[in-house]
């Protein structure tokens, strides 16, 4: 099978038995990415020399036998990761010459484990938007239909999974944007628990929302990448202070027995046609299998969505306050004043959405509207947080489309509000703090559908094992875009 | 909720963000319609609900007061738009 084709597994194997060395991976990848990604637009940066050097390194540690547990593997950054030595753009102009000082933990850790690190991956600016159209560096393409958005916000690292640019990638998913372009590209991803994986180093957005993860063709190269990703950190004053499961060894878990909630919320009015068809045909899978499979209720369902636009907008709004044009970053021509500086700078360095966003925010947080905005969001996420611990009563798991239709056309959502409204069955997990998860579970059309796994804090063996399941049953993960195979 | 020009322009101002006059209407426009769809949370009753402010209920972890980073000043000032002698420069601030 050529190497682009193969597992995290199966390239694991075949360079401990030296069937090929990391620099011949590394470079299949490389060559790739420069011969197919101008139609995608991926990679925003790929850095040949130091990712060549990286695996010319994991080839001595596998020499040697010191081999960390995904010595000598390629993978793909989302550019909102610090990357010493590397631009780190958060998809946005006013970061466009940053050279990140420091890694972020997570790429810390991944390097820790061997891996080489292939380039930076495109993505909405400052990982806000949900069709990779708010980029400085333009919109990625869809790899299923190059006329199609690949979704948001880490779309490069969903598309570059999906035409295999790079074995895996890392994704950051505030409101769903590791699971709804994972859904829109065909590709898996997991969102862990909020706090799980470390935020230092990953450009901030909404922090009590942000959580990384990665993305990859199936549940069983998430387990290994994501067992490397997670633990605790104290740089990060939210990471928590439990041992890391050892996800690979898990995924034999078995379904049967299993309680599976389809909540009625989900399967409602604006659930395209096909995307409901393909998720039932997956929930019939599961039933095969001997999971049990019980109707659910999440009332306050429909308050996610603006909640999370007070929420998510206030944090953006006060982290963003740090680029100010003075210590890192874009600065304006010619200030006139203190003043002028600050405001060109922002007004020039960010892009109309991030704007969008940060007034939002500093409107809901100005003074006399803070009860009314930001203290009620949050009496809401409390209620929507409520509604799962309920359902965690009676099912061991969620399951339900992770996106109401399939990509869409470029420009096709021109009001910020229709959107927003793309992330409607993501955006509560993320309120909640959730882990949550997408696999490819068929197709409408031409269009791939995502299914959406949820469990209860904590439960990622649970789900990863749950979507390995699955993917022993069906083939929908190792489908190809034309043209990528 | 519906925002005018001038509100856009003194939320804009709070904000520190430089908005073409010509972008002010679409920018009251659509930041109207986001208030008024958010607006939607107050159909239901919160009053005896406990704020939520994060995901898990936990303390923040503590530590002892110590110093635990090296000073990397050049490091870091070499990626800073403008600096001399060791120091951040902006525009005049005291005439």
């Amino acid at each position: 099978m050529p190497l682009h084709l193969r597992s995290i597994a199966e390239l694991r194997r075949g360079l401990r038995a030296r069937e090929f060395s990391s620099v011949e991976l590394t470079r299949t990848f490389l060559d790739r990415i420069a011969d197919l990604d101008s139609r995608f637009n991926a990679f925003i940066t790929v850095p040949r020399e130091g990712a060549l050097a990286s695996a010319r390194e994991a080839d001595g540690r596998l020499a040697a036998g010191t081999a960390g547990a995904l010595e000598g593997i390629p993978l793909a950054h989302k550019d909102i990761f610090c990357t010493r030595g590397v631009r780190t753009s958060c998809g946005s102009r006013m970061l466009d010459s940053f050279v990140a000082p420091y890694d972020a933990t997570v790429v810390e850790r991944l390097a820790g484990a061997g891996a080489v690190m292939l380039g930076k991956t495109n993505m909405d600016e400052f990982a806000m938007g949900s069709s990779n159209e708010t980029s400085y560096y333009g919109p990625v393409r869809n790899p299923w239909d190059t006329e199609a958005v690949p979704g948001g916000s880490s779309g490069g690292s969903a598309a570059a999974v999906a035409a295999r640019l790079a074995p895996a990638a890392t994704g950051t998913d505030t409101g769903g944007s590791i699971r709804q372009p994972a859904a829109l590209c065909g590709v898996s991803g997991i969102k862990p628990t909020y706090g799980a994986v470390s935020r230092y180093g990953m450009i901030a957005f909404a922090s009590s929302l942000d959580q990384a993860g990665p993305m990859a063709p199936s549940a069983e190269d998430l387990a290994w990448l994501l067992a490397s990703m997670q633990g605790f950190d104290e740089r990060d004053s939210t990471s928590l202070e439990r041992a890391v499961p050892d996800y690979p060894a898990l995924l034999g878990q078995d379904v049967a027995g299993l309680r599976i909630g389809l909540p009625r919320e989900y399967f409602g009015e604006g659930l395209d046609a096909g995307v409901a068809r393909a998720v039932e045909e997956a929930v019939r899978v599961y039933e095969r299998l001997g999971a049990r499979i019980i109707d659910i209720e999440l009332p306050n369902s429909n308050l996610a969505v603006p909640t999370y636009y007070v929420v998510a907008p206030a944090e953006a709004s006060s982290n963003l306050a740090r680029f100010d044009g003075v210590r890192y970053g874009y600065r304006c021509e010619s200030p006139r004043d203190l003043m002028d500086m600050y405001r060109r700078s922002r007004g020039e360095g960010f892009g109309p959405e991030v704007k969008r966003r940060i007034m939002i925010g500093t409107y809901v947080l100005s003074s006399g509207y803070y009860d009314a905005y930001y203290l009620k969001a949050q009496k809401l996420r409390r209620l929507i947080s409520a509604d799962f611990a309920r359902a965690f009563k009676e099912v061991d798991v969620i399951i339900g489309p992770t996106t109401p239709e399939t990509a869409f056309r470029l420009g096709a959502k021109q009001d910020p509000l229709s959107m927003y409204l793309s992330d409607v069955y993501t955006i509560a997990v993320n309120l909640a703090g959730l882990p949550g998860m997408s696999i490819p579970c068929g197709f409408a059309g031409r269009s791939p559908v995502g299914l959406q796994l949820i469990g209860d804090y904590f439960t990622e063996a649970r789900l990863l094992a749950l979507a390995h399941r699955y993917q022993l049953e069906t083939d929908w993960h190792l489908r190809m875009p034309e043209g990528c195979a | 909720m519906s925002l005018e020009k001038i509100d856009v322009e003194r939320i804009a101002q709070l904000a520190r963000l430089e908005i073409a006059p010509a972008d002010m209407a679409a920018y009251a426009q659509s930041l109207s319609d986001i208030l008024a769809f958010v607006a939607s949370m107050n159909e239901v009753g919160t009053d005896d609900v406990e704020p939520m402010a994060h995901p898990l209920d936990v303390a923040q972890r503590l530590r002892e007061d110590v110093v635990t980073e090296t000073n990397r000043r050049e490091e870091f000032q070499a990626i800073a738009p403008r600096v001399e002698a060791g120091l951040y420069l902006v525009p005049r601030v005291i005439e």
